[in-house]
């Protein structure tokens, strides 16, 4: 029987070791993947996907990523949602893995909201 | 949807906005019977019956803030395209059991496609619920519980993203390798 042994997830800790003191801080951003059936059907999880990459690389505790469902403006996703500690909330639309490692490199980690890619201000 | 794993992050999405904690999804390839079967059960608050009855109209939804409800219709087109079934099993406060099986070797039978990323999209996305996922090709299995793993990661959090790159990779070469072994004479 294949399972994830014992093992994988020891090496998964040695590696994450040396981070994790780091993530359990407070958390400044929150990102919001909208995944109802409109944002899956368009391609909600690649963005997804694309984001844990990125995150991945950023080392960043401070980072919260959630998935909520549809929030009625099913023609503009996938719709990606990012709010950062002390300014409005973006939405931005018709997102893929590009735009959203754009936005998470750009808006994210240097506050520079990308207005070509944003649907509205919240 | 272009693969069946979509629709299954998708109807594993209704069970987590229904109020369960705990989703269990199962994939069964069973290439002598020709028959591909996905069950997916959640914990969560159930529906009424005469819901039920009407699951393939898209205008029966409990959501608010559209009038059409998508999910399950679009499971159940996908499977009666290549002659197979969807079965709802639910009662208030039981949780929902989603059953939908394909023709395996139909024409039409979309794709399973990235199973690897539909479970971590659900991990990521949804701290605090569990997941227990199992795939069975022929006869062998490959089981994931993250109960089980969160109990062995002791203090680290399985949304962080370089655990969730980690489970990626593994279950791909899990699946990859269940697969390998079916060809296999």
């Amino acid at each position: 029987m294949a399972k994830l042994t014992i093992d994988d997830l020891k090496k998964i800790k040695e590696k994450t070791a040396q981070l994790n003191s780091l993530r359990d801080g407070p958390s400044s951003t929150k990102i919001t993947v909208h995944m109802g059936t409109c944002g899956i059907a368009a391609g909600a999880r690649d963005v997804m996907n694309a984001l844990m990459e990125e995150m991945a690389e950023a080392e960043r505790s401070d980072i919260r990523v959630v998935a909520s469902g549809c929030m009625g403006m099913c023609s503009s996703e996938p719709n990606v949602t990012i709010e950062v500690e002390g300014s409005e909330p973006i939405v931005y639309q018709l997102m893929n893995a590009n735009k959203m490692r754009q936005v998470f490199k750009r808006h994210v980690l240097l506050g520079e909201v990308q207005t070509d890619f944003a649907l509205a201000k919240m | 949807m272009r693969e069946l794993s979509l629709h299954i992050l998708d109807v594993v999405e209704n069970g987590i906005a229904a109020g369960g904690n705990c989703i269990w999804i199962t994939v069964e390839e069973d290439d002598k019977a020709d028959q591909l079967k996905i069950t997916i059960r959640d914990n969560g608050r159930g529906m009424p019956i005469e819901k039920l009855q009407r699951i393939n109209d898209p205008f029966i939804t409990s959501r608010t803030t559209r009038r059409v409800g998508l999910g399950l219709s679009l499971l159940a087109a996908a499977a009666e395209r290549c002659q197979g079934t969807v079965r709802v099993d639910t009662a208030p406060g039981k949780g929902t059991e989603v059953e939908a099986t394909f023709r395996h070797s139909h024409i039409d039978r979309a794709p399973l496609g990235d199973m690897a990323a539909t479970i971590t999209t659900l991990i990521i996305g949804n701290p605090g619920i569990d997941f227990v996922y199992s795939h069975r090709i022929h006869g062998e299995e490959f089981r994931l519980d993250t109960r089980e793993i969160r109990a062995e990661m002791e203090d680290l959090s399985l949304s962080d993203p370089i655990v969730i790159h980690h489970l990626t990779e593994s279950i791909r070469s899990s699946l990859k390798q269940l697969t390998s072994n079916k060809n296999a004479p």
